[in-house]
Order: C-alpha cells, then structure tokens, then sequence
C-alpha cells in the first residue's frame, strides 16, 4: 500500500516506523526541516517537506494514488483539511485523522473522515525518552474498533523473556506485530519469535484486555 | 439579521462594525481579547474572547438563534472547521469564510461553503486596475 503521513512529529514517526516494517511504501509531508533531518536520518529518504493541506504539496506526493492518509498532526484543523483535500480531491480510498480534542470526533464522522484516533498527548511526549517504569505506552487508540495500538518495553526480569510468542498467554484478540532490537531492522514478530528483555514490542490489543497483554508480557507487578 | 464573527482582526472588525452601524445583531469571537481594540467605542453589538471551533463558545455566542456565520481568521483551517461546524453541526442557513489559499476554497466552494479567497480577488483587483480596466480604492 502506498500511505501518505501528514505529520512528522513523534507520532508520525513511530508511525511511519512501524509501517515501513511492514512493508508499505510511504511518505511523510511535514512542515518543519529539523524533523525532516530527523526521520530521514533514522528511516532513509521518506520525507517531503511541505505543507500537506495545500492542494499543491499534495499533488507532488502523488496523493492520487494514494491508498491511505493519516494525518497526525497537533492540530485538529489542520488533520481534518489534510484529510478532506485527500478524500475529496485526490479520492483517497481511506483518511484517518488524529484528534487532540475528542469533541471533535462528531464533526470528523460527519464530514467523511474515516477514522479518527484521539491520542493521549502526554503519554505521548514520553514515547521517545527511555522510561524504563513505563512498561506499556499508549500510541494510538481506535475508537470505532475500541483498538489500541501500544508498545511495549520487556523489561529484564520478564517472565517471557526466553519464550516464544506461541507459548505467550495472550489476550484473545490481541496480536504482536512489530519486535524493534537494538542494532537491528524492527522485525514482524511470528510466532517463533522468542522474546527477549530490551524488546520493544508495537502490538494490538482490544482497549479492554491491554492489561492482560501486559501481564503476557511483562508478568502481574507484585 | 443575527450574525457570528470569527477573528476579530481588521477584515472581521471592519465588518462587524459595519454590520453593527446598519443595526443588525452582531456578536465577534476572537481568543485574544487584545484583538476587540479594533473595534468602535459605540459598537453595540457582544465581544466574546472564545475560540470558534468550539461548539461550547458558540453555543454562548448564540448560534443556535444565529442567521449567518462568518469565519474570518488568519487561519485558513480554522476557518474551515469552524465553518463547516456552523453549517453541519448547527445548520446555520449562510456560512461564509475566508481562505487565503486559492486551491482550498475551490475545493471547499464546490463542498457547499461560501468560501472567499482575498488572494484571487485582489490578485485580479490589482490586474484590472494595472490594465486600466476598473478603477477601485
């Protein structure tokens, strides 16, 4: 799939991270040169610098042939242009926009967005540091399929480090997708994979069982 | 007729002030009270410091009984949500807006608004004028 990312501050990036593990061709548009020095030094050349909600920039990204936008910036107005300049314009099969404001999500719906993801913006400021506490960190929440997207740190004294993801006690309708190691390519995580303590796990999980995936991983905090 | 104003920068004052002169019921939001300076000692009409994209500040603004809502900002997407919450949040019968970036407003004109772009109009004010055409101040 072809995604285009309006957007590169650190939810862009972990993002664009994540997508491009798996294998999708992908664009970031953002604004701001130090960011776009940023993400190209650490995920290559996948950045345009510009404004995503002129029609221009978006015309130059190849927007029509698109098959997905997400546009994560901080801005609620600035998402929902991006979003309906793709739809409308381009014909970009599927939106998604971010939302700092929930009150917004009504008015997205209505307007054709897709989906809308409000994002827990303080959790999200810590995402990039090394909190070592915090084992289980919110990334994205999808509301209409009440999905989270996390990612988990396995600390050392895990019970399944050493263990491979078949024999996890998973939650039902959880999934492990993405493994990031230190010195290596983030990797798909398969079932053989074996976990190990440093990992860093990207994984989906109904909101309601986000605790059982942390006590899989990690084990219970006694 | 019962009109929101969003910016109260010198397009939206001056047309508030206008507007206010002529009698009509007026009510400008700005989120930054320093910006109601621009308007006349006698302007009758409500200055409300709030931010038009959100539905709380209009619904004290009075849009439930409003005619027309006007997005004037300096933002274009502001405009452009704030608008497009007046028209399909609370049906607000003429929703007019300002969006400096001639590509947007075409795509949002044929999206139902009443969207200017000051680029365009200026831009072919000062061609006409250049080439003898009209004659404006």
């Amino acid at each position: 799939m072809y995604i285009i990312i309006v957007g590169g501050g650190k939810i862009g990036y972990h993002l664009a991270k994540a997508l491009l593990a798996e294998g999708h061709e992908l664009l970031v548009i953002e604004k701001d040169r130090n960011r776009i020095e940023f993400i190209s030094g650490e995920l290559g050349s996948v950045c345009m610098l510009g404004d995503g909600c002129e029609t221009a920039v978006l015309a130059e990204a190849g927007t029509n042939r698109a098959d997905m936008l997400i546009a994560v910036t901080g801005d609620d107005e600035d998402n929902l242009v991006a979003c309906q300049l793709a739809k409308h314009k381009f014909k970009v099969p599927r939106t998604i926009a971010r939302l700092s404001n929930p009150k917004n999500e009504t008015l997205f719906h209505l307007l054709g967005i897709d989906v809308t993801v409000s994002s827990t913006d303080v959790i999200m400021e810590n995402i990039e540091q090394e909190v070592p506490t915090h084992v289980l960190t919110h990334l994205l929440t999808i509301r209409d399929r009440g999905i989270e997207i996390v990612e988990v740190k396995i600390p050392p004294d895990a019970k399944s480090t050493g263990k491979k993801v078949k024999d996890l006690d998973l939650p039902p309708g959880s999934a492990l997708a993405i493994v990031i190691r230190s010195d290596q390519r983030p990797q798909m995580v398969t079932q053989d994979t074996v976990i190990q303590a440093g990992d860093q796990i990207i994984a989906l999980t109904p909101t309601d069982t986000e605790e059982q995936l942390k006590i899989a991983l990690q084990g219970d905090n006694k | 007729m019962k009109v929101i104003i969003m910016g109260c920068g010198r397009t939206g004052a001056m047309l508030a002030t206008m507007l206010d002169a002529e009698g009509h019921s007026v009510t400008i939001l700005d989120i930054n009270e320093y910006s109601f300076r621009r308007l006349p000692p006698d302007f009758k009409g409500t200055a409300l410091v709030g931010d038009g994209t959100d539905d709380e500040t209009l619904i004290k603004a009075g849009i439930k009984q409003a005619d027309a809502f006007v997005a004037v900002t300096q933002g274009d997407n502001r405009n452009i949500m704030a608008a497009q919450i007046a028209k399909h949040i609370f049906k607000i019968p003429r929703v007019l807006l300002r969006i400096y970036d001639p590509g947007r407003r075409e795509l949002y004109n044929s999206l139902g608004l009443e969207a200017f772009s000051p680029t365009t109009i200026f831009a072919q004010l000062l061609k006409d004028n250049l080439l003898g055409k009209t004659r404006l101040e």
